[in-house]
């Protein structure tokens, strides 16, 4: 399988990361390079193969449903670009 | 004095315990060669106030007789793991000057064991790289440096491997006693070979992932670099520890890793997969591997050709898996909560900006790859068929290892340290092929390390792997020591 134009930039809007219309070429170029090199895992038969979903055998883990962190608002948002009253600031996303 | 940053772990160690030197003279010795040592770019932040606070805390505690097993040991810290107070970037313009207000667990088992913080490593961004040239803040500089056929020696830079580029070049060039890294698809055994250092990807689950930059999580393991066997010993056992906040951290005693170093191997039973034969791998490599076969034979263990018949799959197999949770992980990185902002048009507008101005181009790639085989209509073609490939590999390792395989031995890379620039070109491909004997051992969720094996005619450091039974690290210790005994160590000629 190999991506035309039209999907690099459907893909780019899914992963939000702005492509500059001179950049798509070479993207698309380099996509189909790894998609490339990835295609021969079609030539394994992999009927009645579970696929692995965890490498070593033991069950998820569960924590007590406690309160066991918190109260730190300050701290959360200490790296924030902008933020004011304890609260993140960002663009107006409801009109 | 002798030079302090010429001791091992183990050395420095028994020394401060005689108290031949203070931990603050150790500490200021490292910080000493560290800036001697800036043109190898090993390190994106030093921190010597603290380092020095941490040494003298340590010469304090150590007068009142508590004693930790690192007790004075400077290590530096690859820049993918969060501490606390301390700039933390992965190597990203998206994280900015991110601060992070907590520790990670690994570091701060480090810190409570008794080690010393010299600074933060140099390594690719978020980890995505075999040659560290993906860094915002730029290439490291391999200590070593190949000799040209009249044996003069040639200037030209190498790269020290990647992802974990800054650690391997600080433990080789003598600027850190130990580091730490962290391997996805051969980040640690990568540039341990390509530096003539130790490093050991531990099995999955057996160090805790919090606290440090995701990458791809069902991969992501932390692991150390050293200058000896006994040293990584020394180091993993501080690493490892049960933690309640990594839901897949394994419930499992850690043991004394060092005490396994330097016990007979006789009788193990040494696997040498027939597959890791590649065409076109240099005659140098296939030399040194069955001179590794010879060393662990002559020290009585049993040699055993088997088949990983998956091998060349996982490759493919890791380059589906590994961009698919690494743009599921990637998604934070928003310009929101922290690091990078640039504000555009309207919420989706920032976000697109922000990350296109954030990310360099082969996390851009390697996202767009993620989002395109996660997509509809994708999704089974490709992240399934490649998490059923895993089963595949895995159960490789499985069949050997109950036919009473105890080890593999395989050659760490196909080649060794090439120089800046020469593979960072076309194809995004070519760089990949560089994990292709490392990156089977994270599908499986193995342990691996890499122990220095010799010098190839250009004189630069080539490494042999050994691969291991799920938490069964005292075994590669135990195996990779006799190779050390036999192979010797490797120190590059001081240049910088």
């Amino acid at each position: 399988m190999s991506v035309d134009r039209s999907t690099v930039v459907r893909v780019a809007h899914l992963a939000r990361i702005r492509v500059a219309e001179e950049e798509v070429d070479k993207l698309q170029g380099e996509l189909n390079s790894i998609l490339g090199f990835v295609e021969q895992l079609a030539e394994l038969d992999v009927t009645d193969v579970e696929p692995l979903t965890s490498v070593v055998p033991i069950s998820m883990k569960k924590r007590a449903d406690v309160v066991n962190d918190g109260g730190i608002p300050k701290k959360v948002t200490a790296n924030a670009p902008l933020s004011e009253d304890d609260f993140f600031v960002v663009p107006k996303v409801v009109e | 004095m002798t030079d302090l940053t010429a001791l091992t772990i183990a050395e420095a160690r028994d020394a401060l315990a005689k108290k031949d030197f203070t931990a603050l003279e150790l500490t200021d010795a490292y910080l000493g060669a560290m800036e001697k040592a800036r043109a190898l770019n090993a390190y994106v932040l030093e921190t010597p106030e603290k380092a020095r606070a941490m040494a003298a805390a340590s010469d304090a505690r150590r007068a009142e007789g508590r004693v930790g097993p690192l007790e004075g040991i400077p290590l530096g810290v690859k820049d993918l793991y969060c501490t606390e107070g301390v700039r933390t970037t992965a190597c990203s313009k998206i994280l900015d000057d991110f601060v992070p207000p907590y520790e990670s667990t690994v570091t701060s088992n480090l810190w409570a064991d008794g080690a010393v913080m010299l600074g933060k490593l140099n390594n690719d961004e978020f980890a995505m790289g075999s040659s560290n040239e993906t860094s915002c803040f730029g290439p490291v500089v391999n200590p070593w440096r190949r000799k040209a056929a009249d044996g003069s020696i040639d200037p030209t830079p190498l790269v020290p491997g990647g992802s974990s580029g800054g650690s391997s070049a600080a433990v080789a060039a003598h600027i850190a006693l130990g580091a730490t890294g962290t391997d996805t698809g051969g980040s640690i055994r990568q540039p341990a070979a390509f530096t003539g250092t130790v490093g050991i990807k531990p099995t999955y689950g057996r160090c805790s992932r919090w606290g440090i930059v995701a990458f791809a999580s069902s991969l992501d393991q932390a692991g150390p670099f050293a200058r000896t066997v006994r040293d990584a010993a020394i180091l993993l056992k501080s690493f490892a520890s049960v933690d309640p906040k990594d839901t897949t951290s394994v419930d499992l005693p850690v043991p004394d890793y060092e005490a396994a170093v330097g016990t007979s191997i006789k009788g193990k039973v040494i696997g040498i997969p027939r597959e890791y034969r590649v065409d076109g791998m240099p005659a140098e490599i296939e030399t040194l591997w069955s001179q590794g076969i010879d060393w662990l034979r002559a020290a009585g263990a049993e040699i055993r050709e088997i088949s990983l018949p998956h091998t060349k799959y996982a490759l493919p197999a890791y380059y589906i898996v590994a961009p698919a949770e690494a743009s599921s992980n990637l998604a934070r990185y928003d310009g929101i909560r922290y690091g990078l902002r640039v504000t555009g048009d309207d919420i989706t507008d920032t976000y697109e900006l922000t990350r296109a101005a954030g990310f360099g181009s082969e996390v851009r790639r390697r996202i767009m790859i993620g989002t395109y085989v996660l997509s509809a209509g994708y999704y089974d073609a490709y992240y399934v068929r490649a998490q059923k490939v895993r089963t595949l590999i895995k159960r490789d390792f499985d069949l050997a290892f109950q036919a009473g395989v105890d080890a593999v031995l395989t050659p760490a890379t196909p080649s060794s340290a090439f120089g800046i620039g020469e593979k960072s070109g076309g194809d995004p491909v070519e760089m990949y092929l560089n994990d292709i004997f490392t990156v089977t051992v994270n599908m499986a969720g193995l342990p691996g390390m890499v122990v220095p094996g010799g010098l190839d005619a250009k004189g630069l450091p080539l490494g042999l792997q050994l691969i291991g039974r799920p938490f069964e690290e005292e075994t590669l210790f135990q195996v990779g020591e006799v190779i050390e005994q036999a192979a010797g160590r490797f120190t590059p000629a001081k240049w910088w």
